[in-house]
C-alpha cells in the first residue's frame, strides 16, 4: 500500500492545471450566472447593470450586492410562459427517458447475449453513430420526416395512409429526434451491467423452476438496475435542457426551458432573465446530478 | 469469469437488428441523397457531385469549416493534455483536499445542459472583457471536452495492473519515471480515443459555440444550423456527408494508431 501512495504526490501535482482550469471555466462562471440573474435588465452592451468588478475589492462588491434583486426570479414564477416551459421540459424528459429505456433495454440485452467475440463489434456499432455529428443526425431526420420525405413516401406506397402525414414540427418528430440522439447513452450503461452479469444466476433460477420470463424479472432485471439508473440519468439530465432538437423538430406552440432561455438571451437580449432561467434549471437538475455522481463513483469503485 | 449466457433468442436478434437499423438508416439515406443531382431534395435525379462543388464555391461555408477545424484541433489537443492530467490525478492521487469538488467539476459537464454551460462561459468572457471569437470558443470546447477525455483515460488507468509500476520502481525507477515508461504507453490508446472524442464533440457543437463566438466567426455547425432552420437543402446534405467522412477517417486512423500502440505495448510487456 505504501509503495502505491508514493505515486500520489506527483499525481496530485498533475491535477493542479486541470483543477485550476475547471475552477476558472466551470465553477467561476456559475458565480456570474447567479450574479447576473440578480441584476437589472438594461438597454446597454452588455445588457445588464451593474457589472461585477473583481478588482474593485470588497467594499465595492458589497455595494454591488446591495443592488441585487430577485425581480427576475419573481418574473419566472409569475409568468406562465416560464412555468409551462419548465413543466414541459420535465414532461418531455421523463417521457423520452421512458421510451429510451423501453427501446434501449432489449437492444442492450441482445448485445449482452451475443457470442463473446461479437460483443465488441456490436458495442462499436452502437458507439459510431454517437461519433457522427449530432446536428447532422437531427438533420437526417428532417430529410426523412419532411412533407414529401421518405417516411411519407413509404407510408403512401404501402397504402398505410392516403395523404401525406405532417411529421415535422410535431412532438412525435421531437421524440423521434431525442430518442435517436440519446439511444447510445441509454444502451451503453445498460449493456455494461448486463454483460457483467453471471449467467450462472439465470441458470440457477431456471434450475429452481423459474420460467425464462420469471427468471428475467426476478434475477436479471433487478441486477441491472444500476445500469438502468445510470442510463436514465445520463439521458434525463441533458434532455431537460435540450435546445436544438425541440427547436428543429417540435412545433413552435410550446417551448422547453432551453428554448425559452435561448429566446430570452438571443432574441430578447434579456441576459438577467436568461440567467435566472439557467439558475432555476440548474436547481432542478441538482438532485439528479448528485444521484448520477453517486452512481458514477460506485461504478468506478466497482471497476477498479 | 462469468459463465456465458449466450442462449440468444430470435427476440434478441430482432431487437438488435431493428436497433442498429434505426441508428444507421437515417445517416445512410442522408449520404445517398447528398449525391442526388436533383435540386428537389426528395426527388431522385441521378448521381451527381454538384452539391459538393457548390460547397467548395461557398466562401462563407468554407470559412466556417476552416474555423471549426481549427477550434476542434486546438481544443481537442489542450483538452487531451488537461484531461489526461486530471485522470492521473483522480486515478493515482488517492485522497486529497478538494478531490470530490474536482471530480464533481469533471463529471457535471458531461450531462450539464449546453445552454447552461454556454451562457455561463459567455458571462465570464464578457466580465473578463475578452474579445469573442476563435479563442473563446476554443476555451469553451476545451472545458467541455476535457471531461470526456478524463472519463476515458481514467477508466483505462483504473484497469491497469499496478504491479507493473511497482516492478519498475523495484528496478530503480522513481515514481514519475515508472509511470512515464510503464503506464503511459499502456494508456496511449485511451488518450488517442480521448482526443478523437474531443475533436468530434467540438466539431459537432452548436449551442456552446453560439453563445461564446463573436460576430464574423461562425463555426460550421452554427452555419449548418441556421441553414437547416430554413429547410432541407441538397448542399447541406453534401456538407454533412463530408463531415461524416472526416470523422470516419479520424476514427479509422486513431483506431489503427491505438491498435499499433497496444500491439507494441503487448509485445513490450513480457520484457
Amino acid at each position: 500500500m505504501s509503495a502505491r501512495s508514493i505515486f500520489a504526490r506527483p499525481a496530485r501535482l498533475a491535477a493542479i492545471a486541470p483543477y485550476l482550469w475547471m475552477a476558472l471555466f466551470f465553477l467561476v462562471p456559475f458565480g456570474f450566472v447567479l450574479k447576473i440573474s440578480l441584476s437589472q435588465t438594461a438597454i446597454a452592451q452588455p445588457p445588464y447593470v451593474p457589472l461585477f468588478d473583481l478588482t474593485a475589492g470588497w467594499a465595492a462588491s458589497k455595494a454591488a450586492l446591495a443592488e441585487l434583486s430577485l425581480d427576475n426570479f419573481k418574473l419566472l414564477v409569475s409568468d406562465s410562459l416560464y412555468i409551462s416551459s419548465y413543466l414541459r421540459s420535465i414532461f418531455v424528459a421523463v417521457t423520452s427517458t421512458a421510451i429510451l429505456l423501453l427501446i434501449g433495454y432489449p437492444i442492450a440485452y441482445g448485445m449482452a447475449r451475443l457470442p463473446q467475440r461479437w460483443q465488441p463489434i456490436a458495442m462499436m456499432l452502437v458507439i459510431v453513430p454517437f461519433w457522427t455529428s449530432f446536428l447532422i443526425r437531427i438533420y437526417a431526420w428532417i430529410n426523412i420526416l419532411q412533407h414529401d420525405g421518405l417516411l411519407n413516401k413509404v407510408l403512401l406506397a404501402l397504402h398505410i395512409v392516403s395523404t401525406p402525414v405532417v411529421w415535422l414540427s410535431t412532438d412525435t418528430a421531437m421524440y423521434i429526434g431525442i430518442v435517436y440522439s440519446y439511444l447510445p447513452f441509454m444502451i451503453l450503461p445498460l449493456y455494461a451491467t448486463l454483460a457483467k452479469m453471471d449467467g450462472a444466476l439465470i441458470e440457477a433460477a431456471s434450475d429452481l423452476g423459474a420460467s425464462p420470463g420469471r427468471a428475467f424479472w426476478l434475477v436479471t432485471f433487478p441486477l441491472s438496475l444500476p445500469g438502468v439508473g445510470a442510463g436514465a440519468l445520463l439521458c434525463f439530465i441533458p434532455i431537460v435542457g435540450e435546445f436544438v432538437i425541440p427547436d428543429l423538430l417540435a412545433g413552435s406552440g410550446s417551448m422547453m426551458i432551453g428554448q425559452t432561455l435561448w429566446l430570452e438571451f438571443f432574441t430578447n437580449k434579456d441576459w438577467p432573465v436568461a440567467s435566472a432561467a439557467a439558475v432555476v434549471l440548474l436547481l432542478l437538475l441538482i438532485p439528479p446530478l448528485l444521484l448520477y455522481d453517486r452512481l458514477q463513483r460506485r461504478t468506478l469503485r466497482g471497476g477498479s | 469469469m462469468a459463465r456465458p449466457v449466450n442462449r440468444i433468442s430470435p427476440f434478441n436478434i430482432t431487437s438488435l437488428a431493428l436497433g442498429l437499423a434505426f441508428l444507421y438508416l437515417p445517416i445512410v439515406i442522408l449520404v445517398i441523397y447528398s449525391f442526388n443531382a436533383s435540386r428537389l431534395v426528395t426527388v431522385w435525379g441521378g448521381w451527381s457531385l454538384r452539391w459538393y462543388t457548390e460547397f467548395f464555391n461557398d466562401r462563407a461555408m468554407l470559412d466556417a469549416a476552416w474555423m471549426s477545424l481549427r477550434v476542434a484541433a486546438v481544443s481537442a489537443t489542450v483538452a487531451t493534455l488537461l484531461g489526461t492530467l486530471a485522470a492521473i490525478g483522480l486515478a493515482r492521487g488517492e485522497r486529497f483536499k478538494g478531490r470530490s469538488l474536482f471530480s464533481g467539476m469533471l463529471y457535471a459537464p458531461l450531462v450539464m445542459p449546453e445552454v447552461i454551460s454556454g451562457l455561463s462561459l459567455l458571462l465570464l468572457f464578457v466580465a473578463l472583457n475578452a474579445e469573442r471569437g476563435f479563442w473563446t470558443v476554443t476555451i469553451a470546447h476545451t472545458t467541455l471536452t476535457m471531461c470526456f477525455v478524463t472519463v476515458v483515460v481514467q477508466s483505462r488507468l483504473a484497469s491497469i495492473d499496478r504491479s507493473l509500476e511497482e516492478a519498475a520502481m523495484d528496478l530503480g525507477c522513481d515514481p514519475v519515471k515508472a509511470f512515464l515508461s510503464v503506464t503511459l504507453p499502456l494508456i496511449v490508446p485511451a488518450i488517442v480515443a480521448g482526443w478523437m472524442l474531443a475533436f468530434t464533440l467540438s466539431l459537432d457543437d452548436v449551442v456552446i459555440a453560439s453563445f461564446t463566438t463573436g460576430p464574423g466567426s461562425a463555426t460550421l455547425p452554427i452555419r449548418i444550423y441556421s441553414e437547416v432552420r430554413l429547410g432541407v437543402k441538397p448542399q447541406i446534405n453534401a456538407i454533412c456527408t463530408m463531415v461524416i467522412a472526416l470523422i470516419a477517417v479520424v476514427i479509422v486512423i486513431a483506431s489503427f494508431a491505438s491498435k499499433l500502440s497496444s500491439l507494441r505495448g503487448e509485445s513490450a510487456a513480457p520484457l
